[in-house]
Parts: structure tokens; C-alpha cells; sequence
């Protein structure tokens, strides 16, 4: 066993394209389910959405990348609305049913045989980011230091990645600080108290659900450039589970909590990961008893272990006030 | 308000259509339409297959339901009670590895674990974290990891391979008009129908059944007439996970065993809930029911793989029109 | 119970009700019976009903309330107060019926127009915001803020003046509250007579012209009691339109200018606190007795 490629593996993970998705998403599910109390089981429906609506303005009717970006973005403003119109209304339950009914019914929808000319189906589409990665200044090769290193491309993905997560959080920040957070957060706290001082609640909830959305569909778009496909099995209703589990980790209702979480999240995972597949190569696990194939739902229901511990035993994450978690009598 | 509505649904549809029009407008094959000499037998067809398909759903939604109705929690991970319970019956009746007991002891053996899986979710998650003082919301999150959990350990033990059991496989339909069915279906539709009877005088007739309602209609109430809340909540969890399971081994056995049978499943019983009204035993059977139809009707028009779909469009058309469900009411605020 | 409550009513009921302003001047020459018209009324109802299942559980004739009084609405468990209160203020649907406002049309308004309108409400159990603090709690009531639009959100500079003025506003409230000491609490650490206060200043907060206000004093502390009561008698001689729910008999003779009794969803009785004690309809009510509705005989 390598101990410096596990480790190695798990910082590359840590800090790279996919900590950087994972993390915008989760911002955006913090807006949601964080600050403003919306249970939204279905994030994964709005990253869908905007990979794929990127991907087949580009690779299926071969229009430029930024006319992609922009038909992703406007396709989760579309779900937001469908999604929030009938649910928003009622009780927070309702909307957690469709929103996890509404992202694995778009999976099984954008994978069918029917709208396979649009969407290619169960194979997905490809390559259709080369213009974003003609835009990258930086040359050939690669880089890093100690045991991290990337390939150009990777650099290039992760920046752009960590500067939309530092650009996405400030603007998260100013609005969570604003009048409209305050009422926001009231929301969360207890709806009916906010109608009764003349607040809104529907609509302020409708631009949370929009903008929360807005920022998962952008996740859902680096993801896809960052592999140059789309995939409908690659948007997994259990990618709605990781984010909350990251964002349980660290800290919901914090504008860092994603970030801080995406990092360890990952770093953990695949620390694990490969340190398992290790493990099995070397023989230090019997093979009968889990085999490499294997190694990715074992994965998968540590997550799940995970998540119970977390909400059991420490609810407020790494950054969260216990205090402050005790008081929600949810 | 009126135009928000039929704008959303409007939306829904058009959203469902999208891809099909363009599909047209490239010249693919257009769905099969609703004209055709056979159009009435199919149809038929359908419905017999949908109601097959509505009872089975029925089965498994009604526990989801009578949890919700006493305890107000989602259990997401629901759906792992019915992968549970049809992988473990293959196991013992199919598997290379089990005792290939025949079927009917196999299923059996499913439900009684499937009541245990229950009973342990009550007494090992559920009750524990409600004394801890773990929020209602937080809880919904704890099933999802449960979800996540159970399904993979079932993918490490039982494969991705989908299976069939030992018992019952093929067999040859037998023709009544233009509608077959084959002997399995049949018994399988009847038993289920017999066993949401049953769940009905069980829950009209006797002692523990009115618990429940109580339970159900006012907690603090039936708390208060000297019933055992904690009781009647174990028992509903150790019903719905038992049913559950004999629902998945129905399923198994009219489709396939599949390590995420289950997570489908759960959506399907969502629709069907919510059709229904929210926390509504019966409520959810007639949902199911009428849900299972509109999945296999819609096949008439469209692919198979989008019935889903059209199971989700459902819902959304019943949460505008009719929030609270065929026989859901509206509650009091403040 | 309820006769009890009854019962001791009718002692300070004799002893006049607390008088002298120049509203309650005003309702002198009113008839004390059910539905009767006001000189001045700021919130009117008429047929309004609301039934659950088949049952009714509000069906009032005819319902005004004077501008500039505190009227006491009463009536045995089970008689349609919150039902009214919350159709009213837009948290229930009406089967049937209309209200105005100061004039306006309210009928079927969502609760935060009827707010916006000056009509604001609290609630029998409160509903602090447990983790805004008790000055966030304030401020968020403040109407007509800028930085609650989305895009002005995200420049401070647009709403922070504005702030500023709210968060004075606030701070003068706490002080008049005796909560500034809790300023930077959570409000979910308050105890229940101080979120009782929080609440009555976080209504004031939204510059209301009228406050329902549903049991203003279930559960609290006698001492704490008599300060709510002193803030709300305080409110109603600066202007304040006030209509309450109570249960407390001693209460209601004590603060009302006017009282309005219910029983079975109806609107039975209406008059001063001393004439309603020996009203009969008010003494059937309370001890459960069946009364045959003289005036209620609305169709729909």
C-alpha cells in the first residue's frame, strides 16, 4: 500500500472540479434548505437541467457555448416554477416529494427512447465544451506542488470552478445580510409569523427556490464541461443525498458550510476510496468479501452512515452553533 | 391564482412534450397513436395491467401512509423495505447461495423480516433521535441516509443482476376476450386485493385498527383516552415494512427483482399518496390504484419509459387542483 | 370552568368599565345587541361563515368594531374566536361572506394584504422567530422595506439608511417593552411572557392601525399580566384599535371598551362590559344551555 497515493488522490479530489461542483450546489441547496427552510430533495433535477441544457444547445443544435450557458440557466428557472408553483403553498412535506419524485422522473425522462434525438438517450451527449477550454490562458502541462498535481485542462476547470464558488458565495452572502435574508430566514423559522407582519412568503420563497436552482443548474454545467459529457445516469438522485450530507458536515445556514463541507466530503471519500481499493489489491481484504467492483456502493452507504451520524450526533456541521440548533424545535 | 394554475400545468405538459415534438419535427417515428383496429383490446389490455400494477403500489403505499398519519414523518427510505423484502425471499428461493426453499415460504419469511425492518427503524432510529429532541426536518434527512445505506448494502449483497424467482416464471396467458392474463398475475392481483381488504377490517374492526385511527385523527387525544401511542407506532411500522415487503415480492415476481426496485417503487406510491390525500390509509389505495392505471393506459400513447412521467404529472395536476388529495381535508391554521 | 369564568364576571361587571375616552364617549348611545351599527367602525363583518367538514364553525351576522376602542371578543371553548380572527386576517378561507378594513373590501385578501392594510395579528401561541434575535424580530416587521426586494438586496447602500431608521425605531420599542436588556438574544431563549411582549411590540413594529391580538395573556405571570394589559389600554389611548380574545372574565371587565360574545360560531350577545354579564344569552352560552339564535337566521 501507497500511503502517498491515497493521500495524494484524496487532495486532488479535495480541492479539484468535482469538490468545486459539489460545492455550488450545495450553496445553492444552502439557500434552500439553510436560510430559507425549503426542503428541496431534488437539487440534482436543476443540475441536470443545466447540463443538459447546455450540452444540447451545443452538441445537439450547434449553437455557441454562451447561448448553452444561458438555455441551462433558463431551464431552472422553468423547473423552480414548476416545481414551486403547485408546492410552495403547502406544507414543507409536499414539496420534498415532488422535488425528489421531479429530479428522478427527469433522469428516467431525458434517458428515454423518446427523447433520445434531443438528448441521446441512455448515451448521453459529448464534447461540446471545446470553446470553453479554447478560452483557457493557460499553456500546456502540468502543475502543482508536493503531491498535488493537475493537468492544464483540470487547472483551468477548477479555477474558473473556485472563482464561480467565491463570486457565487459573496453574492450569497450580501442577500442572506439584506432585508430580504431577515426575511428569509423568517420564513425558516415560522412562515405564518412572516404573513402575519405582511410579508410575502410565497414569492420570497419562489426566489429562493429560483436562485437556489439557478446555482445548482450552474453546478450541473461545470460538471459537465469538466468531463466534456452528460450522462442521464451521472445524475443520480443519491447526488442530492451527497450534497446534503456535505452540507449537514459543514455547517447548514452558513455561507462556508458548502465549501468547507464539499472539501472534507470529498477528501474523505476518496481517501477511503482508494485506500480500500488499496486494501483489496494488496490483499489486506479478501476479495470475497468485497471486491473492487464493489468498492463504489460500499461508498455509497457510508455516505448514507454518514448522513444518520451526522444529523444524530452533531446537526449544526463543523461551522454551526449547537446552541443555535437546539433552539429550531423542527 | 386561476392563471398561476393552468400556467403551471400547462408548463408540466409542455415540458413532457418538448422532446417528443422535436423528435417529430425530425422526421422520427411518431409514438404509436390511439388509432389502430386493436385500439380497444389494448386498451383494455391496459387497464387490467394497470390495475394489476395500482394494487401492487397500494400495498406498498399504505404503510408509507399510516406512517406519515401517526407520526407526520416521510420515510424515504420506505422503498428499501420493498427491495428488502424481494431480494431477501430470492435469496432463500433463488439464490445459488440460499436453501431454495420454494416461494411461498420464502415470501413469508420476506414479510416477517420486513416487519422486523420496521420494528427496528422504530425502536433503533426513530424513537432514539425523537428523545434526543432531533427535529421533525432533520429526521426526513436521516431516512434519506437510511435510503442510501440499506439500498447499497442490498447492491453489495445482491448484484446489479436483475432476478428471477425460482417459482412461477413463465407461463402461458389465458385469453378472456381480448384481455390475457396469466395464472401468476391473476393470483397475484386477487391475493393483493384480499390483502388490502384485510388491511381495511383490520384497521375498521378491531381493537389495534381503531388505535390507529385514533392515533391518526388526534394523538394528544387518543393519548389522552389511555391509548399506547408508542405501541400503535410500532405496529404501524412493523405493518407498513411487512407490506411493503410482500408488495416488493409481488413486484418481483409480475417484473423482476433489481437492487433499486424499491427507490422506483417509492415514487410511484408517492403519486399515489398524495393523489390520495396525505396520511390517508384508503386515501392511498385509491391513489395507488388510479396511479397504477395512468401508468399503464399512458403506454397506449407513449413509451414505456416515460410511464414515470406521467405518474409525476399526475401529482403535480392534483397538488394545484386539489392539494389535500381525493379524500384528504384541509387543517386549521393558527 | 366556563361558568366559573361567568360567573365572576358578573361581580365586576356592575362596577363601570374603565371609560373616559373619547371613543368609548362615543359607543355610549349604542344599543347593546347583537349586530347593532357603530358610529365610528373600522373593521366590519357581515356573514361571514366558515364550516370544517360539515360542521360550522363561524356563522356571524353582522360584526363591527368601534375605531380607536379595545373590544373584547369572548365565548366558550369551541366558539368560532380564532376561526373569526383567522378568516379575518387572511390566514383561513370564508365559506361566505365579506369584511372591510377602514373601508377597503378585505374579503379573501392573503394574509400579508391585510397586514400591509394596518390590520396585524398575533397569534394564542406565539410565534417568535426563535433564531433571529429579539432585534431582528423587530425589524423584520417594519414595513415597506427597500432591501427586502431582491435586486436592492444586493446594494446595501439603496436600503441601509432606511435601516438605520428602523433599527432607531426598534431600540425605542424594547426600551417602551422592557426587552432591551434580550436586544442581541435569540428569541428562542425568551421566556413565555416575554415572547407575549416581543410580539405585541413586534405588531407595533409594522405601524398597524388595528391589532388583534388572539389570548394576549394565556399563561403568563399576574405581574407580567398587568403590564401587557397597562401596554394595551396605553395603545388603545394613543389612537390603537385593539380587538382580543380572552377567557379571563377579570380581564375583560377590566380593559375592554366594548364586549362581543360568541357561542356555536354566533355572534350572541354585544355590548359595555357591566351589561354583558346579566345578559342571558351570554349566561346560556357560558353554562352550555341550548338558545334559540333570535337574529341569525341567514341563508346562503
Amino acid at each position: 500500500m501507497d500511503i502517498s497515493v491515497i493521500v495524494s488522490d484524496a487532495l486532488r479530489s479535495g480541492i479539484g472540479p468535482i469538490a468545486a461542483v459539489y460545492a455550488l450546489a450545495a450553496m445553492g441547496l444552502n439557500l434552500h434548505f439553510g436560510y430559507t427552510g425549503l426542503l428541496n430533495f431534488g437539487q440534482v433535477g436543476f443540475m441536470l437541467v443545466g447540463g443538459y441544457g447546455l450540452a444540447v444547445t451545443v452538441a445537439t443544435w450547434g449553437g455557441p457555448l454562451w447561448l448553452g450557458i444561458l438555455a441551462g440557466l433558463a431551464s431552472a428557472v422553468v423547473l423552480a416554477l414548476l416545481l414551486g408553483l403547485p408546492t410552495l403553498r403547502l406544507r414543507a412535506d409536499y414539496l420534498a416529494i415532488t422535488t425528489i419524485a421531479a429530479g428522478e422522473t427527469l433522469r428516467l425522462f431525458y434517458r428515454s427512447s423518446w427523447a433520445e434525438p434531443v438528448t441521446g438517450g441512455v448515451f448521453g451527449l459529448q464534447r461540446f465544451a471545446n470553446e470553453f477550454y479554447a478560452l483557457s490562458p493557460i499553456p500546456r502541462g502540468t502543475y502543482g506542488v508536493w503531491l498535488v498535481r493537475f493537468s492544464a485542462r483540470d487547472l483551468w476547470v477548477l479555477t474558473v470552478g473556485w472563482t464561480l464558488v467565491a463570486v457565487t458565495g459573496v453574492l450569497l452572502a450580501l442577500l442572506v445580510r439584506s432585508p430580504w435574508g431577515r426575511v428569509v430566514r423568517a420564513i425558516r423559522e415560522d412562515e405564518t409569523a412572516a404573513r402575519s407582519l405582511g410579508k410575502n412568503v410565497y414569492a420570497c420563497k419562489m426566489q429562493s427556490l429560483v436562485i437556489g436552482g439557478v446555482i445548482g443548474a450552474a453546478a450541473g454545467m461545470l460538471q459537465a464541461i469538466q468531463v466534456q459529457s452528460v450522462n442521464p445516469d451521472s445524475f443520480d438522485p443519491a447526488v442530492t443525498f451527497f450534497l446534503y450530507t456535505l452540507l449537514v458536515l459543514g455547517g447548514a445556514g452558513r455561507i462556508l458550510g458548502p465549501v468547507v463541507g464539499s472539501v472534507l466530503f470529498w477528501f474523505v471519500l476518496t481517501f477511503l476510496d482508494s485506500a480500500l481499493r488499496q486494501a483489496i489489491d494488496a490483499g489486506y481484504v479478501s476479495p470475497e468479501l468485497i471486491s473492487t467492483s464493489e468498492v463504489g456502493a460500499v461508498r455509497f452507504a457510508l455516505v448514507g452512515l454518514a448522513l444518520i451520524l451526522l444529523v444524530t450526533f452533531r446537526p449544526q456541521g463543523i461551522l454551526g452553533s449547537r446552541k443555535e440548533m437546539l433552539l429550531s424545535g423542527r | 391564482m386561476r392563471c398561476q394554475r393552468v400556467f403551471t400545468a400547462a408548463l408540466a405538459l409542455g415540458l413532457v412534450m418538448l422532446p417528443a415534438v422535436t423528435a417529430r419535427a425530425r422526421g422520427e417515428d411518431a409514438p404509436r397513436g390511439p388509432v389502430g383496429p386493436a385500439f380497444g383490446g389494448r386498451a383494455l389490455q391496459a387497464l387490467v395491467d394497470g390495475i394489476q400494477f395500482g394494487v401492487i403500489i397500494a400495498i406498498t403505499a399504505v404503510g408509507l401512509s399510516l406512517v406519515f398519519g401517526t407520526i407526520h414523518l416521510i420515510n424515504f427510505a420506505h422503498g428499501e423495505f420493498v427491495t428488502v423484502g424481494a431480494t431477501f425471499a430470492f435469496f432463500l428461493n433463488a439464490s445459488p447461495a440460499g436453501p431454495g426453499w420454494h416461494l411461498i415460504p420464502a415470501a413469508v419469511a420476506a414479510v416477517a423480516l420486513g416487519a422486523l425492518l420496521g420494528a427496528a427503524v422504530d425502536r433503533g432510529v426513530w424513537r432514539p433521535l425523537r428523545a434526543r429532541g432531533t427535529g421533525l426536518i432533520n429526521l426526513f434527512i436521516v431516512t434519506i441516509g437510511l435510503s442510501l445505506l440499506l439500498r447499497h448494502i442490498v447492491l453489495v449483497l445482491y448484484g446489479t443482476r436483475p432476478g428471477s424467482y425460482a417459482q412461477y416464471d413463465i407461463q402461458s396467458a389465458i385469453g378472456l376476450g381480448p384481455v390475457g392474463i396469466t395464472p401468476r398475475d391473476l393470483t397475484v392481483t386477487v391475493l393483493a386485493v384480499l390483502v388490502l381488504l384485510g388491511v381495511a377490517v383490520l384497521l375498521q374492526r378491531t381493537r389495534t385498527g381503531t388505535a390507529v385511527r385514533a392515533v391518526s385523527a388526534n394523538r394528544d387525544l387518543a393519548e389522552a383516552s389511555g391509548i399506547d401511542v408508542r405501541r400503535v407506532v410500532l405496529f404501524v411500522w412493523m405493518l407498513g415494512g411487512g407490506l411493503a415487503a410482500l408488495g416488493g415480492v409481488f413486484f418481483g415476481l409480475v417484473e423482476t427483482v433489481t437492487w433499486d426496485m424499491g427507490f422506483k417503487l417509492l415514487l410511484m406510491m408517492f403519486a399515489g399518496i398524495i393523489l390520495g390525500g396525505l396520511g390517508s390509509a384508503y386515501g392511498a389505495m385509491a391513489g395507488s390504484l388510479v396511479i397504477g392505471v395512468v401508468a399503464q393506459m399512458s403506454t397506449l400513447w407513449f413509451p414505456v419509459d416515460l410511464q414515470y412521467a406521467w405518474a409525476l404529472l399526475v401529482l403535480i395536476v392534483v397538488l394545484l387542483v386539489r392539494p389535500q388529495g381525493i379524500l384528504g381535508r384541509a387543517e386549521r391554521v393558527g | 370552568m366556563a361558568a366559573d369564568q361567568a360567573s365572576s364576571g358578573r361581580t365586576p361587571g356592575t362596577a363601570a368599565g374603565p371609560g373616559g375616552t373619547a371613543a368609548t364617549g362615543r359607543l355610549a348611545g349604542v344599543a347593546p345587541e347583537p349586530g347593532v351599527r357603530k358610529p365610528d367602525p373600522l373593521l366590519v363583518m357581515d356573514q361571514v361563515t366558515r364550516s370544517f367538514g360539515g360542521i360550522t364553525a363561524v356563522r356571524v351576522g353582522h360584526l363591527e368594531v368601534q375605531r380607536g376602542t379595545i373590544t373584547a371578543l369572548i365565548g366558550p371553548n369551541g366558539a368560532g374566536k380564532t376561526t373569526l380572527f383567522n378568516v379575518v386576517s387572511g390566514f383561513d378561507r370564508a365559506a361566505g361572506g365579506r369584511w372591510w378594513f377602514d373601508g377597503h373590501p378585505l374579503t379573501g385578501r392573503p394574509a400579508h394584504r391585510v397586514a400591509r392594510r394596518g390590520l396585524v395579528r398575533t397569534f394564542q401561541l406565539t410565534r417568535t422567530l426563535a433564531r433571529l434575535t429579539v432585534l431582528e424580530n423587530l425589524k423584520l416587521a417594519a414595513t415597506g422595506q427597500r432591501g427586502e426586494r431582491l435586486l436592492p438586496a444586493l446594494l446595501p447602500p439603496l436600503w441601509r439608511g432606511q435601516e438605520r431608521q428602523i433599527e432607531e425605531r426598534a431600540d425605542e420599542m424594547l426600551e417602551r417593552f422592557r426587552l432591551g436588556p434580550l436586544r442581541d438574544d435569540h428569541a428562542g431563549t425568551l421566556s413565555g411572557g416575554q415572547r407575549k411582549l416581543l410580539e405585541l411590540a413586534r405588531a407595533l413594529m409594522a405601524r398597524p392601525v388595528m391589532v388583534l391580538l388572539d389570548e394576549p395573556v394565556a399563561g403568563v405571570n399576574p405581574a407580567l399580566t398587568q403590564s401587557l394589559l397597562g401596554h394595551i389600554t396605553e395603545l388603545r389611548d394613543e389612537g390603537l384599535t385593539v380587538c382580543f380574545v380572552e377567557h379571563d372574565m377579570d380581564v375583560v371587565m377590566g380593559i375592554s371598551d366594548w364586549v362581543a360574545v360568541m357561542a356555536d360560531g354566533r355572534l350572541v350577545a354585544e355590548g359595555p362590559p357591566h351589561t354583558i354579564g346579566r345578559n342571558p344569552a351570554v349566561v346560556d352560552a357560558y353554562l352550555g344551555r341550548r338558545h334559540d339564535e333570535p337574529e341569525a337566521t341567514e341563508e346562503e
